[in-house]
């Protein structure tokens, strides 16, 4: 028999090796409770945005989809809502996320594939297709575009009768983890701010429920960054932002109250926790400290949770619903608004109809048989949670400062800095992985050499022809002058600086694409180039 | 001409911005003593090809999550072809679905690291399979 080399131990440190005592004890704590922690409800909200948490309001179970056409992914949507979901979130295909119609040479291959391929308002009538958007909120992962995938949103809201002011969702538009990590974009990243900048306006002025921009640190989490750098670069990322709508003209207080949060949820599970009860307090004492915010929904950080797609192992499948159930968990503990609970086969491909169904079930087991949802931040106290909420507040605090030295986010990632420090953290860990410092279950260890393998969702080829099909027919169809006319109107709004929001909406409606709208930006503003960094 | 250090050119096609797992490999290939060139994101298999001809190198390692593989990877293999430089390895990892490995190899793609693969059998895998092409015979 082969003994292997070293037996496999306990973790003495966390994911993001914060070193872990035995025990920790009263000592380890130097908290004020009113200053530090306060009640659920009360500044500076660690243990929670509501006084009453889950007991008032469940989390939104949101599970994120979309593949194929607008038909494909409107069907998905029916069969969510009828399974007792309650939230709407659309993935788009990468063609859709970089600003491409499906029929550009570079979307070959691509189109549908890693979500849904939207690029005119044909395209989203389908989507939408029976949806109640007065009832239902929508979650739109979109960043680059989200300007343009808003006003077709806008524009279907528009065509139904429904009052803009009834509209409800979110559009991630956080294009500076983009830059850092996940990497889609379009124009560089000062006239990325400018194009935000236009949507705080619109949005304060016309959707008063729309969350324009759902700050986001998942993807520089999934990219290998700590949980102290995810925590820190997506708060450095919130205050350009605010400062971006101040230098707007917007008073704090009317927009920051619709700015949202979207973390991931690891798999070590007191970190996790930590994290997100060291977000809620520094975000309060940023808007209120930093930005002068009056109001208390200005001091909250509500946030959505994605559990860790990163986590999830191609070996032994079915070991990932393990993982989600743990994360989802501590993302209940941390206090999450909505949650997004992975599938077991996403190292794959976009999930089964059967996997899917099983991450939404974990959700609801955790809400209504655990019993964990009736106690607002149950770990609140505990010496060992409470010291390293502290712990990781210090070494966000630290970046942040770090952050602000080198001139703000806009210019970090200008110089590359983030993203230094995320693939630097990556590298280290891939490193303790083929150490076996880490262990991963079926992959440096309990490997298991043979496997079922498990069944996958695959794409259709046909589906990029039929859409290719679809959105040479709207441009060949519709009124040319009007679409021509309102493309002209968008590029001089564009280059004189004004607002672009109404010139993208009147553009949509008259059908103009998704690509059109954004070759006026690369043309406006120059196409990014990623200095390539290794 | 080549002074006996491979060469390797690491290329991301197809428009996804997964690079964590390509700047990873790209770091343990030059830890290991080869020379990398990375091409950075979303590049069409023309540039690809262009950029391992300009470069001179031995190897082009194609990493891709998009699953748009089956589309880009023959495609390279077809510039290589075009180009006249069949004697640059080409090979790949990411997400890529077990019945799909064999027509991609069977079109040209020495070989295919699938997730859990450790960046040791990479490099070992390089050594093995990518001599400098001016030492070739």
């Amino acid at each position: 028999m082969v003994m292997p080399a070293r037996r496999p131990t306990v973790p003495t440190e966390t994911l993001s090796t914060v070193p872990l005592k035995v025990v920790y004890r009263a000592a380890d704590v130097d908290l004020d409770y009113r200053r530090d922690l306060g009640d659920p409800g009360e500044y500076p909200f660690t243990r929670g945005i509501h006084p009453d948490m889950y007991r008032g309001r469940l989390w939104t179970m949101r599970q994120f989809a979309g593949f194929g056409t607008a038909e494909d992914a409107n069907k998905r949507f029916h069969y969510l809502l009828a399974m007792g979901q309650t939230g709407l979130s659309v993935a788009f295909d990468m063609p859709t996320l970089m600003g491409y119609d499906s029929d550009h040479p570079r979307a070959l291959g691509e189109v549908g594939r890693e979500g849904v391929a939207i690029d005119s308002l044909a395209d989203m009538e389908i989507l939408l297709d029976g949806l109640p958007l007065d009832r239902v909120t929508t979650s739109m992962t979109i960043n680059a575009p989200a300007n343009v995938l808003l006003a077709l949103y806008v524009a279907v809201a528009d065509a139904r009768g429904i009052p803009r002011d009834q509209v409800g969702g979110t559009t991630q538009t956080d294009m500076l983890k983009e830059f850092i990590a996940q990497k889609e974009w379009i124009v560089p990243p000062r006239p990325s701010m400018k194009l935000i900048q236009d949507m705080l306006v619109f949005g304060a002025r016309e959707l008063p429920k729309w969350n324009i921009i759902s700050i986001s640190g998942y993807h520089m989490r999934e990219a290998g960054a700590t949980a102290a750098q995810e925590l820190a670069f997506t708060l450095a990322d919130g205050i350009a932002y605010v400062q971006a709508g101040i230098d707007a003209g917007l008073p704090v207080d009317e927009f920051a109250p619709r700015l949202s949060f979207f973390f991931d949820c690891h798999v070590d599970f007191f970190e996790e926790i930590a994290k997100f009860r060291a977000a809620r307090r520094m975000w309060a004492k940023i808007m209120r400290e930093r930005f002068g915010a009056q109001s208390p929904r200005s001091w909250w950080l509500r946030f959505h949770t994605q559990t860790a797609g990163v986590s999830l192992t191609a070996q032994q499948p079915l070991n990932n619903i393990a993982r989600v159930a743990l994360q989802a968990l501590a993302a209940v503990l941390g206090g999450t608004q909505s949650l997004h609970t992975n599938s077991m086969d996403e190292t794959y491909a976009l999930p089964t109809q059967e996997a899917v169904t099983v991450a939404l079930r974990t959700q609801q087991i955790i809400a209504h048989e655990t019993g964990v949802a009736g106690t607002a931040d149950p770990l609140g106290g505990s010496y060992f949670v409470e010291a390293l909420t502290t712990e990781i507040e210090r070494q966000a605090w630290e970046y942040i400062r770090r952050i602000d030295d080198l001139g703000g986010m806009v210019a970090a990632v200008e110089a590359g800095f983030p993203q230094r420090e995320i693939a630097e953290a990556s590298y280290r860990y891939q490193q303790q992985l083929e150490r076996r410092e880490k262990i991963i279950v079926g992959v440096n260890e309990f490997v298991q050499p043979e496997e079922q393998p498990i069944e996958i969702l695959r794409i259709s080829p046909e589906v990029e022809r039929r859409q290719v099909e679809r959105t040479r027919r709207v441009r060949a169809e519709r009124e040319q002058r009007a679409a021509a006319e309102a493309l002209a109107r968008l590029r001089e709004t564009a280059q004189s600086g004004g607002n672009t929001m109404d010139a993208i909406v009147d553009a949509v409606k008259t059908h103009v694409t998704l690509g059109e709208i954004c070759d006026v930006f690369r043309a406006v503003y120059g196409e990014y180039r990623e200095m390539a960094i290794i | 001409m080549g002074n006996g250090k491979i060469r390797i050119l690491i290329a991301k096609p197809g428009l996804d911005g997964h690079d964590r797992g390509v700047k990873v490999v790209a770091r343990a290939l030059r830890d290991a003593g080869f020379e990398v060139i990375y091409t950075g994101l979303h590049q069409t298999p023309e540039m690809i090809v262009n950029s391992a001809i300009q470069e001179d190198v031995d190897a082009i390692g194609l990493s891709i999550l998009s699953g748009a593989h089956n589309a880009l990877f023959p495609r390279i293999i077809q510039l290589r072809r075009e180009r006249g430089a069949d004697d640059i390895v080409v090979f790949a990892g990411g997400i890529i679905p077990e019945e799909d490995i064999a027509p991609l190899r069977a079109a040209g793609i020495a070989e295919i690291f699938t997730p859990g693969t450790s960046l040791q059998q990479i490099v070992d895998w390089v050594r093995e399979h990518v001599t400098p092409r001016g030492v070739r015979t």
